[in-house]
């Protein structure tokens, strides 16, 4: 079966001459759907650098990646927005809701831009929120929410678009230790219903929920392990 | 993705900001109000004056006695009368095709009275044919006839501002009104002519030559000549020959010592119109550019939307927004801004207009709204496009990466 993600020799470098940094220097990845993998390592290891090839929000220096078979190296911006809609789900350590909308419009946009038909947006939208345990929360703006609450508010708006990949970039990292549970949970139920889940995370009994620790020192993975769960 | 999802993104981006794009539209409303304005002031304008001076008959010359020109030639001895004989030669078929008719006209001011009221005025002698070359149909009565002159009958002809000034509500047909002394009686009335500011066309009063010549202001020259050409587009040609008559009959050498003065209301009209049509394109400009300034009032708020939500665009692209649902996102919210902004301010024009400032009705010109309309969605689309281009070309991971 094709892996979820397959990552090629991964070189990311920022800048040029004196101030130049290997972001990644050769990485080499391969997930397997209904995997749920922990990455791991100092700050500055270039973890979220790695998150955002991952999510084709950036694209590497060298190397290759296909995403589900898909070769994304040579796609263009149209393409790439279609990939990021279709076969990926973001969490982001901020939220990154959109302002002055309600949870239940923030969840239903991925939907709005896949061209669904408003009945069945709203519905699987609404849906979505129940799962994440919001649903009497919906019309609510993202600044009348906790931090908790807009987290799931993210990972409903994550998870509606069916992607096959999840991929979350310190989703727990402004969260309590209350609420780190919740979102927690949330995943370890998505990675129960056979979803592949990418997590960063600097916490090791974080790390500890996953199957598989991927470790990055400068760049480079240092130490790729399966939890023996 | 389709186009009424995008309208309704846009419209939730306006509303969430409602006192910017306020103002935003207020910009672009004062814009179009003004332009529609404006051009209808000055459309009304000329409308007012052209309808003034047409009501004395567009194809009609004045022929004048004397000369308003400051430098007389000193040398001229001979300054001679204009007479009913200049009027009678006018009427020529071969010197002159383009002349219907000459009205010999001698105007005397006295006052006129009528029982307990009288009305200052001025009694105008002249020939039948006056009524049809100065435009002035007969309301109710008779004109005057041939007859009248040939025996210098005491019949009078008023206009509606003497009538009302002197009778009131009473009939004056068959009544005795008194001018200067001479009693006179009324025979007909002129219909309302209706005045326009700087002349009262209904200020008259009509009684044949003989009679005001006789009686009022004796047998020197004529004030006035009144000549109807064929049509007000022979009218310059018509001036011409009227003109090269006269100088031969008065013994005219050069234009500096012409005797006589011609006036042409064809050429009135249009001088009239070409100056205010000046102003009408001055005061379009001026509204022009403030539908201008709204316009990169527009651009500004888009910018500073931009930049305040790139963000938001980064989240947008995260999620799979293509780069022209971005790129339609920013255009509608600035076309729906310039849109009803402009809708406003048409209609604000609409109302503006119906009041009558300084004497002068707004008469809306229909291209002005069309076109103040079209030039704000165009602002919106222009002024739009490249803060939306911008918004849309932004690499999603460096617009999330915006603080
Ligand atoms: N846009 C950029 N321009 C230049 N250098 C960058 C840029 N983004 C990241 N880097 C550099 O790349 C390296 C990896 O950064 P990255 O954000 O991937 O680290 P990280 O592992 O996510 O760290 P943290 O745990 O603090 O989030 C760092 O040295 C950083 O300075
Ligand atoms: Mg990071």
């Amino acid at each position: 079966m094709t892996p979820v993600i397959d990552l090629q020799g991964i070189t990311k470098v920022y800048g040029s001459g004196d101030t130049e940094v290997r972001a990644l220097d050769g990485i080499d990845l391969s997930i397997a759907r209904g995997d749920y993998v922990a990455i791991m390592g100092a700050s500055g290891s270039g973890k979220s650098t790695l998150m955002n090839i991952v999510g084709a929000l950036d694209a590497s220096t060298e190397g290759h990646y296909a995403l589900d078979g898909i070769s994304i190296d040579d796609l263009d911006e149209s393409a790439l927005s279609i990939v990021r809609n279709r076969k990926i789900g973001f969490i982001f350590q901020s939220f990154n809701l959109i302002p002055r909308t309600s949870a239940l419009s923030n969840v239903e946009l991925p939907l709005v831009y896949r061209g669904v038909r408003r009945k069945e947006r709203r519905e699987r939208a609404i849906a979505a929120l129940a799962s994440v345990g919001l649903a009497d929360r919906m019309h609510h703006m993202p600044n009348e929410l906790s931090g908790g609450q807009q987290q799931r508010v993210a990972v409903a708006r994550a998870l509606v678009a069916e992607p096959s990949l999840l991929l979350a970039d310190e989703p727990t990292g402004n969260l309590d230790s209350r609420s780190t549970g919740d979102v927690l949970d949330l995943m370890g139920e998505l990675h129960d219903q056979g979803r592949t889940i990418v997590m960063i995370t600097h916490e090791d009994d974080v790390a500890a929920h996953a199957g598989r620790v991927v470790t990055l020192v400068d760049g480079r993975i240092s130490e790729d392990q399966r939890n023996s769960a | 993705m389709n186009v009424i999802e995008t309208v309704r993104i846009g419209l939730q981006g306006i509303a969430a900001n409602k006192l910017r794009s306020g103002l935003t539209m207020l910009g672009i409303l004062i814009g179009v109000a003004s332009v529609i304005v404006l051009m209808a002031i000055g459309n009304g304008a000329s409308v007012a004056v052209t309808a003034s001076i047409e009501s004395l008959g567009t194809n009609t010359l004045t022929v004048r006695h004397g000369t308003f020109s400051g430098d007389r030639d000193s040398t001229r001895t001979q300054f001679k009368d204009l007479t009913v004989d200049d009027a009678v030669a006018l009427v020529d078929p071969i010197l002159a095709p383009d002349v219907v008719s000459a009205t010999p006209v001698v105007t005397a001011a006295t006052t006129c009275t009528f029982e307990g009221s009288s009305y200052s005025t001025s009694v105008t002698g002249t020939w039948p044919s006056y009524f049809d070359a100065s435009n002035s149909p007969i309301g109710t009565g008779t004109p005057l006839t041939a007859d009248d002159v040939l025996n210098s009958r005491r019949s009078i002809v008023l206009g509606q501002t003497v009538i009302g000034e002197l009778f009131g509500d009473v009939d004056p047909l068959e009544k005795t009104v008194t001018c200067g002394g001479v009693p006179f009686t009324v025979v007909g009335t002129i219909e309302e002519k209706g005045s326009s500011g700087f002349l009262d066309a209904d200020d008259v009063a009509v009684a044949p030559l003989s009679t005001v010549q006789s009686k009022l202001t004796g047998y020197g020259s004529l004030d006035s000549i009144l000549v109807q050409a064929s049509s007000s587009e022979t009218s310059t040609a018509a001036e011409s020959e009227v003109t090269s008559i006269l100088d031969q009959r008065h013994g005219t050498t050069s234009e500096a010592n012409r005797d006589y003065q011609v006036l042409n209301q064809a050429a009135l009209i249009s001088t009239v119109q070409d100056t205010i049509g000046i102003f009408t394109v001055l005061l379009g400009a001026v509204a022009a550019i403030s539908l201008l300034v709204g316009g990169i009032g527009i651009t500004n708020i888009m910018l500073v939307t931009v930049t305040e939500r790139t963000r938001e665009i980064g989240i947008r692209k995260a999620i799979g927004a293509r780069k022209s649902a971005i790129m339609t996102q920013f255009l509608i919210e600035a076309m729906v801004l310039s849109v009803i902004g402009g809708g406003i301010g048409v209609l604000l024009a609409l109302l503006a207009t119906r009041i009558t400032i300084a004497d002068v009705t707004p008469v809306i010109v229909p291209s002005s709204v069309i076109g103040a309309f079209v030039v704000s969605v165009s602002i919106g689309l222009f002024f739009g496009s490249y803060p939306a281009n911008r918004a849309a070309s932004l690499r999603p991971i460096e617009a999330l990466r915006h603080e």
